[in-house]
């Protein structure tokens, strides 16, 4: 007996979402041999890892307050990814949202008003979308590749934002720590519930997860940027712009990232400071994957990938493990993910001897 | 078995209850096949018959499910082509397996055992290329060559391994009627010396005019089995497709006044370094009329698409007009909304998006009709996918269902009825019957005549003489990228539309 995989007739729409299922249950199980191995009690490991973060209204809170960048960061590069634009960068863009929004923060500091929250919002959208743009202009005119240039300009943002923070806009008051002053009440999202962090930050994430999906699956530059991603020649054959693809798969992605840094500074951070994301912009390539590039997959995927981070450390606390572990959990997710999307396209089945057709004559 | 059990000499090849399922198709069910030495023998049948994988079965690519292969009498299983090739079967295949920048004696270096493939090949090359009237230079560069010469390779690449049996699937879809001729002389020649030939095709004059035997599949069942030169064209086209051969109604054409679609002096320099150059190409299509072009494969015929339907830009934007306004700067998109159709050769991936729905395949070229604000309007898409399917009798599940799950000649007539119901001025169609059945080829080629006799301009492109004679009033020549003057299809014929497809445009300027 061998099992062969057969090529379906036509791809499963069920095997698409059944895979990351399948890819959470292989990690989960690879998580019991390593926690095994390293001497801890696997279930015990479990509960610290899934369940202890949950616990109570403070650790919910955290969960989707860390699910929020997840989700904006996913869903705009899910705009691109559909279309084979591979904006890698996200995390750069969320940096120079946080520093336009940050900027303006610190420019009308007390002096603002109700107004200050929406055009930080705006100023932090456009900040991404300008760090976008670079590999979108790179990519349309010289045919650079945007993975290699989006990644790079990630380095090149996080020596901005250190930059600042080190020199002009390094708070005199801070005892020369390398970090803004705290902003002013007007420039922070309001809590949302008492008891936890959770903030109004997490709404416009929510409404940005609603206005991409309804982007890709009603409008019509959303349809094009589908048949780009499934058949190139067929969009050619359609009329649709190769370079305005790639200038809105950069933009989009770039605008969600820079949202998800305003949110960062104005929600838990307050300021500015050399690290404003501890890797969410990368993180959202899994998340958007994971989610099947669908808005609302994204937002399941970005939920499992917060608690991933909240058990890390939660690891780290109570069972003394590295930090690392958060990253070696989300590293086995998306490699099982991949694995298993073989499945989308193929099934397995189980054969007997085959090929003994003629041998019997 | 009564009937299995031979008397005298034993054939070369036996096929007994053949049987071969994929998920979804039975591609074989229990087809039997016996070759005799020396025997030409056809296997015909519409596309999806199971010819491809019924060869695909003795060449080793593909395992059966049930049956038994006897090889000169003796039964074997053929695990893979290396076996295949070892007990002296070859296999010509419709698309070729040709590596561009390499030579021809490199590449023919590659398929043989390495002992064989040192020195002396080229001279080898030579002697039996020469032998049997297919003129090869061993040091010429793939890339270089045209269609046929490829194909000149890739049998001399077979006859190099002294084949017992050689199989050619579809071998002259890419040869001038005369190439097809002189192919036809080197096959008779090889069975004359003992060598057994299997030939796939579902042109029944071919089989008529080459083969000995023939045995017929229809949905993957034998459903006869003849001596093709006793038959006629029309009783083989009922073993094969099991109704007579359709034709359609041709009225005469009444072509308008001026032009509808001009083209001056349009050249374009090839993107693709293995692509064709447009040199100079002028052309009139004049609405009420079907112009339609022939050429061999590569020609630019490709390229000479993709600058009329906008999918390349060309300079001076005059060079192509419509209804006398220069479009040949537009983007696809533009050119749609002033009216041009376009019906692209290959289906899946170009002319349709395989994973969306009919619906939204609707949408793929009329999403500007068919939406409001900037949304899509799903509902008229819906209803747009489905008017189609019912004007156009495609068989489908609905406007849901994916464009994979059509076969090949339904998707076509997809295809076309999307273009048709936008009433275009200009309607441009690659091969639009390429590897369709012959049912749903008289559909498509009769929904074209409607359309000209409803006052469009139809271009179609086409490597199928007999298509173009059949439903074109003019037929002009595409070769090395220059286009020949239209001439009326009543006057002129198959033998001097095929001297043009060989020739060099500018020898003959200078010769007439």
């Amino acid at each position: 007996m061998r099992l062969v995989l057969e090529a379906r007739p036509e791809r499963s729409r069920i095997a698409a979402w059944l895979s990351p299922a399948l890819a959470i249950i292989a990690t989960i199980v690879l998580g019991f041999l390593l926690f095994s191995l390293l001497g801890r009690d696997p279930w015990q490991a479990m509960h610290v890892f899934f369940v202890k973060p949950l616990e109570n209204r403070y650790g919910v809170g955290e969960w989707l307050l860390k699910a929020s960048p997840l989700m904006l960061c996913g869903v705009g590069l899910a705009v691109g990814y559909r279309a084979n634009v591979w904006n890698i960068g996200a995390e750069g863009q969320l940096t120079l949202g946080g520093i336009f929004a940050g900027g303006l923060a610190l420019v009308f500091d007390q002096s603002a008003g109700w107004w200050l929250l929406p055009a930080m919002i705006v100023a932090g959208a456009i900040g991404g979308m300008l760090w976008a743009a670079i590999p979108a202009f790179l990519r349309t005119h010289f045919h650079a590749n945007e993975v290699l240039t989006s990644l790079m300009l990630v380095y090149v943002a996080t020596y901005l934002l250190s930059y600042l923070v080190h020199g002009p806009w390094r708070d005199p008051q801070g005892f020369n720590f390398p970090q803004s002053k705290m902003f002013a009440d007007a420039a922070l999202w309001p809590n949302l519930f008492a008891g936890t962090r959770l903030n109004r930050g997490f709404v416009v994430a929510l409404a940005c997860v609603a206005s991409t999906w309804l982007f890709m699956s009603r409008s019509v530059a959303g349809f094009e940027m589908r048949v780009a991603g499934l058949a190139p020649a067929a969009a050619r054959y359609a009329g649709i712009s190769s370079a305005r693809v790639v200038w809105i798969g950069m933009l989009v992605g770039g605008a969600c990232a820079g949202i998800a840094g305003v949110n960062e500074v104005a929600g838990p951070l307050g300021q500015l400071q050399p690290s404003i994301s501890p890797g969410y912009g990368f993180a959202a390539i899994i998340v958007a994957f994971v989610g099947r590039l669908h808005a609302l997959g994204i937002l399941l995927a970005s939920l499992l990938m917060s608690l991933l981070y909240l058990g890390g450390e939660a690891a780290q606390v109570s069972l003394a493990l590295p930090s690392s572990v958060t990253g070696l959990f989300q590293g086995t997710l998306l490699f099982f993910l991949l694995a298993a999307d073989v499945l989308v396209h193929y099934r397995v089945r189980i054969a007997g001897r085959s090929q003994a057709p003629a041998a019997l004559g | 078995m009564g009937d299995t059990v031979t008397i005298g000499p034993v054939p070369r090849l036996e096929l007994i209850e053949i049987s071969k399922r994929y998920p979804g198709v039975v591609a074989n069910d229990g087809v039997s096949l016996r070759v005799m030495p020396g025997e030409i023998h056809a296997l015909l049948g519409e596309n999806g018959a199971g010819k491809s994988t019924l060869m695909k079965i003795v060449y080793g690519v593909v395992h059966p499910d049930a049956g038994i292969v006897r090889w000169n009498g003796e039964p074997v299983a053929i695990g893979n082509p290396a076996r295949a090739r070892k007990l002296g079967i070859a296999m010509v295949f419709q698309h070729f397996s040709l590596f561009e920048t390499l030579t021809v004696a490199e590449n023919i270096a590659l398929a043989l055992p390495a002992a064989r493939a040192r020195r002396g090949l080229p001279a080898r090359i030579r002697e039996v290329s020469s032998q049997y009237g297919l003129p090869l230079e061993p040091g010429r560069y793939v890339h270089t060559m045209s269609v046929g010469e490829r194909q000149r390779v890739e049998i001399v690449r077979c006859l190099l391994q002294s084949p017992q049996l050689l199989i050619l699937d579809e071998p002259t879809s890419v040869l001038t009627p005369q190439a097809v001729q002189r192919l036809f002389e080197t096959l008779r020649t090889l069975a004359g010396e003992g060598c057994s030939i299997l030939y796939i095709s579902h042109k029944l004059d071919e089989i008529r005019a080459l083969c000995h035997r023939a045995t017929v599949l229809r949905d993957g069942k034998v459903t006869g089995e003849c001596d093709p030169r006793q038959e006629s064209s029309s009783t083989l086209a009922r073993m094969m497709i099991g109704t007579e051969l359709p034709r359609p109604r041709h009225r005469a054409a009444h072509p308008t006044g001026a032009p509808l679609l001009r083209v001056r002096g349009l050249s374009r320099a090839a993107d693709d370094p293995f692509g064709t150059s447009l040199v100079d190409i002028d052309l009139d299509v004049h609405g009420g009329e079907i112009v339609g072009i022939a050429g061999i494969a590569g020609n630019g015929q490709r390229e000479l698409l993709a600058a009329l339907s906008g999918e390349s830009q060309a300079t001076p934007a005059d060079s192509v007009l419509l209804a006398d306004e220069p479009i040949a700067h537009l983007d696809a998109a533009a050119r749609r909304a002033r009216g041009v159709a376009f019906v692209p050769e290959e289906r899946l991936g170009h002319g349709a998006v395989p994973d969306m729905s009919l619906a939204e395949n609707a949408l793929l070229t009329t999403r500007r009709r068919l939406s409001r604000h900037g949304f899509i309007d799903a509902s008229a898409a819906r209803e747009y996918a489905s008017a189609t399917l019912r004007e156009f009798a495609v068989k489908a599940q609905g406007p849901d269902a994916a464009a994979s799950s059509l076969s090949g000649g339904n998707l076509q007539k997809f295809i076309v009825g999307r273009e048709m119901r936008q009433s275009p001025k200009l309607l441009i169609a690659a091969q639009p019957t390429w590897g369709v059945d012959i049912g749903a080829s008289a559909q498509v080629r009769q929904a074209l005549l409607d359309l000209r006799d409803a006052g469009a301009a139809v271009l179609i492109v086409s490597e199928e003489l007999d298509e173009l004679f059949e439903i074109a009033d003019r037929i002009a020549v595409m070769s090395h990228g220059r286009l020949s003057a239209a001439k009326p299809a009543q006057d002129t014929n198959a033998e001097e539309i095929g001297m043009l497809m060989s020739a060099r445009l500018e020898n003959v300027a200078h010769a007439a």
